[in-house]
């Protein structure tokens, strides 16, 4: 009898369910994963030591290309670190801002996964109509930044600048016009918070399309129950977070537990799987939509009633208005400090997290006193999860490491940094 | 232990009660307690951090390598203003303006090299920071902790990669971030930002080359430590208007 030997095979680095540049080498008895050994760093660009090299404010820009899908909760933690050693306290408008464009950034990502992931098990409809939602957000990322997915908007004492009084509308084109026209700019008349909530009233149907296609669907429960499970215990001993641990039935989330922003005020659930495999967790998370939009609303609410700065006025940090500039030296003058040098922050060392789509997303800052951090470490979420890899493909067959990688939520912007 | 805040109070009480001589200093900062742990006691700290129920720290989210080289430095006199005239700009081979032929000699400091943990109970709802310098700088050794947090697994990969700092025990301490037979450490304080090596394809040889590195360094802002009165005693305060 020939003697019958293991076969390695190369998952990645370019494979369309590998979600980015993944190199995976998987050990296969038949098809059988024995091993999973997933090499990383073929996105490495080394934010951290570039941060090192630049003022504080220039590497906000950076934090939204870590996890490209939800970009402002990347720059909150990196806010809220450089704010902590600042020690001081935005505006409360700011806050509750924060608090709108993190649900708002979490959509986006679970919207992004859920059509991702269904695609890679095979389900190709999901994945239209969850980008015919995401376009809608970005629209609203693009109209109060000025980009749509990298925006800068959180800056240390605020945001930017305030919600745009008006959404902007879609112009006429040879492929958008008439009857066509109207639905799309039906929203758009008013301000962006009308948009928003005009988005948010119609999500909650969207989000019972997307379950009528998935969460009875029998191809659907066969590639995911029982996929992937982890057990509470060893989910916590591999430093899980986010919907990845409370899939597993571990009630933890840093919005409720460790409340930032404005989160101790607005009133939302927490789901909670209890199989840890990778059903749970789509449960987990297209709950966590409709939660999102519940805490939107609220926020649209209060921020409707009440207008106000949305970042500190102290030009220590945060520019003076332009017209200010014009006709005053020292705003002028703090103007071209502000740009050229930066702030200097206290000496001292804090580690700042919130609740990423992901997970928990933190920031570890030690400033020595100068306008430049002396090290900064991202805790990106993606990366404690992929480094679980081996333990929850062992023994799956092959076609479950898509089923793996997609319920992940891999994103290798975060993960190399 | 009155130093603390009332928050960290029963934290740190229980923190000296369990680990006792093992902690070579406890401070706050920002509300955040950090556990400076020597080297030798590292370990079976970790063990107890975990599984004693006073602490029950379940998690370890993070762990990540610090170069202390160059603490504090700056390129630019602010002190003593502009009696030399315009020529105190930065032009020496400050952070990230350096090559690798020209890169600094690391001095003889103290502690250059430490791990930094961030560890998280959620029994007890806290948080903890805890560091762990490496004796020696020019062989950086510490115990590694994944038996005790198995999560640690890529972190130590990654200081190691990034730092040099070799975790004994580790079973797997490959590299993880930079490419396959990288030279060097590159987050290391004396590692010039532009990097070494350049990677291409070569339409001759038909394959993959690499070069030393062509570009300039160009670090834009000069490296500033003001700490005159305005940034330290008067507390930053956000009115709004």
């Amino acid at each position: 009898m020939s003697e019958i030997r293991n076969f390695t095979m190369n998952f990645g680095p370019q494979h369309p369910a590998a979600h980015g540049v993944l190199r995976l080498i998987l050990e296969l008895d038949g098809e059988t994963v024995v091993r999973a050994d997933p090499h990383v760093g073929l996105l490495h660009r080394a934010t951290e030591k570039l941060a090192e090299s630049k003022p504080f404010n220039h590497s906000i820009g950076y934090m939204d290309r870590l996890d490209y899908v939800s970009m402002m909760c990347n720059e909150h933690a990196y806010v809220m670190a450089i704010e902590k050693l600042l020690n001081i306290e935005p505006p409360e408008r700011a806050l509750w801002i924060r608090t709108m464009f993190d649900e708002i950034t979490r959509i986006l990502n679970h919207l992004m996964w859920i059509g991702s992931n269904a695609l890679d098990l095979g389900a190709m409809a999901v994945f239209l109509y969850a980008f015919r939602e995401r376009e809608n957000l970005m629209d609203v990322y693009e109209a109060v930044s000025g980009t749509r997915m990298h925006a800068t908007y959180y800056r240390p004492g605020g945001v930017y600048r305030d919600l745009p009084e008006e959404m902007p509308k879609v112009a006429e084109t040879r492929w958008r016009k008439g009857k066509e026209l109207e639905r799309i700019n039906a929203w758009r008349q008013g301000s962006m918070l009308d948009f928003i909530e005009a988005f948010t009233d119609d999500f909650f149907t969207r989000v019972d399309d997307y379950e009528t296609l998935l969460t009875d669907n029998r191809i659907w429960k066969q590639r995911t129950v029982g996929i992937g499970a982890m057990s509470p215990d060893r989910a916590l001993q591999m430093g899980f977070t986010g919907p990845m641990l409370r899939g597993s039935g571990v009630e933890w989330d840093l919005r409720k537990k460790q409340p930032y922003a404005k989160y101790r005020e607005v009133d939302f659930d927490i789901p909670v799987g209890s199989n840890g495999d990778c059903y749970d967790r789509y449960l987990v998370r297209v709950e966590e939509m409709r939660q999102s939009a519940k805490i939107i609303k609220q926020c649209i609410a209060w921020l409707r009633e009440n207008p106000g700065p949305v970042i500190v006025r102290n030009f220590k940090v945060a520019p003076p208005k332009r017209e200010e500039m014009k006709d005053d030296m020292e705003a002028l003058i703090h103007h071209f400090k502000l740009f050229t040098e930066g702030y200097c922050v206290p000496e001292g060392e804090t580690y700042a997290s919130v609740e990423a789509p992901k997970g928990e997303f933190g920031c570890y800052l030690i400033s020595d006193g100068a306008n430049k951090p002396f090290r900064v470490h991202l805790r990106a979420p993606g990366y404690a999860h992929l480094a679980s890899m081996n333990e929850m493909a062992k023994g799956h067959m092959l076609a479950d490491i898509a089923a793996l990688i997609a319920t992940q939520d891999i994103v290798f912007g975060e993960i190399d940094r | 232990m009155t130093q603390f805040s009332s928050r960290n109070q029963a934290l740190a009480q229980s923190l000296s009660d369990i680990l006792g001589e093992r902690i070579a200093s406890m401070t706050e900062h920002c509300g955040q307690l950090t556990v400076e742990i020597p080297r030798d006691h590292w370990l079976d700290a970790a063990w107890l951090l975990r599984d004693e129920p006073g602490l029950a720290f379940e998690q370890l989210l993070d762990l990540c390598g610090v170069d202390y080289l160059g603490y504090g430095d700056d390129e630019w006199e602010t002190a003593e203003a502009t009696g030399t005239g315009f020529s105190r700009a930065a032009d020496e081979l400050g952070p990230g303006r350096f090559s690798w032929e020209e890169r600094p000699e690391a001095g003889e400091i103290q502690n250059r090299f430490a791990a930094v943990v961030h560890l998280l109970s959620l029994k007890h709802n806290r948080r903890l920071r805890i560091r762990c310098y490496a004796p020696d700088n020019e062989f950086p050794v510490l115990p590694s902790l994944i038996e005790v947090w198995n999560s640690v697994n890529w972190y130590e990969r990654e200081a190691f990669d990034l730092y040099g700092i070799v975790f004994e025990g580790h079973p797997d301490l490959r590299r993880i971030m930079t490419d396959y037979g990288f030279i060097g450490h590159p987050f290391r304080k004396d590692f010039p930002l532009i990097g070494n090596v350049t990677v291409r394809y070569d339409e001759d040889k038909g394959r993959v080359v690499y070069e030393p590195v062509e570009i300039e360094p160009r670090v834009t802002v000069a490296r500033v430590v003001r700490r005159d009165s305005r940034y330290v005693d008067e507390k930053l305060e956000g009115t709004g208007s």
